[in-house]
């Protein structure tokens, strides 16, 4: 999990807080200096500060919102998956492309005990890493591994956990070249092919075609400040509005949070950020994700492998809407 | 760059299936405005506007009829219809037409053009690609022929979807087939790309389609795909050997009936 230590980064919102903040550690220094006890004023100073943060974090705007699942120190697949495992071993490549992907990362571990395919899009920790990691967009070579991994795991009937956090697929180049389109098509396809129970989470970023490449599952659960975007609201305000200041406007428009999509009957799950998102707390966000990926797998295993695969096709099958009339 | 001029899908209906043989699928079908979305116009006054103007409840007609004398299931896409774009109704009529097509065991041919997923109806629109891709795994379960004809453009979450996962992909002369637009690939480039990037001609030349087939021959092109994947069935005096063991190749075969 991402270290507290660090200066804490923070977003415009949070400003009224940080105020709030800046002022009861000046009245604590002048206390100390001056030898006074102010523990009455600052317990309520802090009281009013708890209070603050979560009327800020239960009305954050659409646009806020995905601020907060863009968050540089939002815990990323890497810390999930060393945070809810009894052990890991991360696994490379496609056997196809000739390079990995460090974009989307892919191993086996033990969950509860279990062997668990674990795979999801990896953003950087620091620019350095995010420059390597490609800020977490996946090339084809990335969802091929994906697939072959998944494969694997139907093979030896181990669940599958994907981790959806990417602005989208990589719009580049060599992955044009290298058939993006393809690669994420063939997922979509062949994932309802595998009769492992699939369990897929929204943990930051959904970003189109390139989160759903390894977005069909068995059931989609998303972190409480989460996103998940048919296109990014900037590419939407730019096509849409010709204006990529629109941005906010889009964000509230093409209804990308949790709930929203709750609503649209897409989402199963919501899962509970801790008080400030999940970077300010990651272990409790963890602890969140642990406790709902047992219980929905748990659920999932009653099935037999025959009935997963039906109610999987049934689950996307009856997404859309339109009427029916002459 | 772009040449062969766009038809629509009355006139490519026309084109493809056998006169008077066409019989339309799932016409009483309407979209809606799921997210209330408005951006400089409503969606909803962009569907009203739309369906006057190209007389078509939203961007597909989906059928079936005969190719040849072959009976076939065809979607045609139409890129009038705000540019051909995918939401729900697209979503729902393509997976109605191919779940017609593993019932009644029939190929399915998709002409495709599009911009992609459509953004006014959110996050219903990209789930429609994996809606898709599901009734396509059971079409192929079933040991099913799927053929798209990409047609230009094809872009986007229809790229990333049926336009990619046919058996066959027949694609027309410089039709633009990719992924992300041209112009986001080259902010990410920061270079200009090959004249030649994302055409039908360079997906070819990268393995990507089977086939470029020029409209001209692309009723008779699908038409012989489609017969040469009917079982072969020996004429009865061949197969007749006399006291020889028999090798039952019909069990083996998977049992592909054109009706």
């Amino acid at each position: 999990m991402p270290t507290t230590e660090r200066k804490p980064i923070l977003l415009e919102f949070e400003k009224p807080l940080v105020d709030l903040e800046a002022r009861i550690a000046q009245i604590r220094h002048l206390a100390e200096e001056n030898d006074v006890d102010v523990s009455a004023e600052i317990h309520q100073l802090e009281s009013r500060a708890t209070q603050l943060r979560q009327e800020i974090f239960t009305s954050l705007s659409p646009a806020q919102r995905l601020q907060v699942a863009r968050h540089p120190r939002r815990p990323s697949t890497l810390d999930y998956v060393q945070a809810i495992s009894d052990e890991w071993i991360e696994l490379h490549g496609d056997r196809r492309s000739g390079k990995d992907d460090p974009a989307l990362v892919t191993g086996i571990a033990r969950f509860a005990g279990r062997p668990v395919m674990m795979l999801g899009h990896q953003k950087g920790r620091d620019t350095k890493d995010n420059v390597t990691r490609n800020f977490g967009m996946a090339s084809p070579g990335g969802y091929r591994k994906a697939m072959r991994m998944m494969e694997h795991a139907d093979r030896f009937g181990m669940p599958i956990f994907c981790f959806i956090d990417t602005p989208g697929a990589y719009p580049g180049y060599e992955a044009e070249e290298m058939g993006q389109g393809e690669a994420i098509a063939y997922n979509l396809r062949e994932m309802f092919r595998l009769s492992v129970p699939i369990i897929c989470t929204v943990i930051g970023e959904g970003g189109s075609g390139g989160a759903l490449g390894i977005g069909v599952g068995d059931r989609l659960l998303m972190f409480e400040h989460s996103v998940y975007t048919v296109a990014s609201p900037e590419a939407c305000a730019a096509i849409l509005w010709k204006d990529a200041g629109r941005a906010a406007q889009a964000a509230e428009a093409l209804k990308i949070t949790a709930l929203d999509l709750k609503n649209l009957g897409i989402l199963d799950e919501l899962l509970p950020e801790p008080i400030g998102g999940a970077h300010s707390a990651p272990v409790e966000a963890a602890e969140n994700l642990k406790k709902a990926l047992l219980r929905n797998l748990n659920e999932l295993l009653r099935f037999t492998p025959q009935e997963r695969c039906d109610l999987r096709y049934q689950k996307f099958r009856q997404i859309g809407m339109f009427s029916q009339e002459d | 760059m772009w040449s062969s001029y766009r038809i629509f899908s009355d006139e490519r209906i026309q084109q493809l299936a056998d006169s008077h043989t066409w019989q339309s699928l799932d016409t009483h079908i309407w979209p809606q405005d799921p997210l209330k979305f408005r951006d400089r116009k409503a969606y909803r006054d962009r569907l009203r506007d739309m369906q006057s103007k190209t007389g078509l409840n939203d961007a597909v007609q989906t059928g079936f009829g005969e190719i040849e004398g072959l009976p076939f299931c065809l979607g045609v896409m139409d890129f009038r219809f705000m540019g051909g774009s995918m939401g729900s109704v697209v979503g729902e009529k393509l997976t109605r037409l191919i779940e017609r097509g593993t019932c009644d065991r029939l190929p399915v041919v998709i002409v495709c053009a599009s911009g992609g997923a459509r953004m006014q109806e959110g996050m219903l629109s990209l789930m429609q690609m994996a809606k898709i891709s599901a009734a396509l795994e059971r079409h192929r379960t079933h040991h099913l022929l799927y053929m798209p004809v990409l047609s230009h453009p094809t872009t986007g979450g229809v790229t990333a979807s049926f336009a990619m996962l046919g058996d066959i992909i027949i694609a027309e002369p410089q039709a633009t087939i990719g992924f992300a637009g041209r112009r986001v690939v080259e902010q990410t480039l920061r270079e200009k790309l090959p004249d030649d990037f994302q055409t039908a001609e360079y997906l070819l030349k990268h393995g990507f389609v089977d086939i470029i087939v020029p409209r001209t021959q692309l009723k008779q092109t699908i038409a012989q795909l489609i017969r040469l994947h009917q079982p072969f069935a020996p004429p009865p005096e061949v197969s007749l050997i006399k006291d020889e063991v028999h090798f039952a190749p019909v069990s083996i075969q998977p049992s592909i009936h054109f009706g």
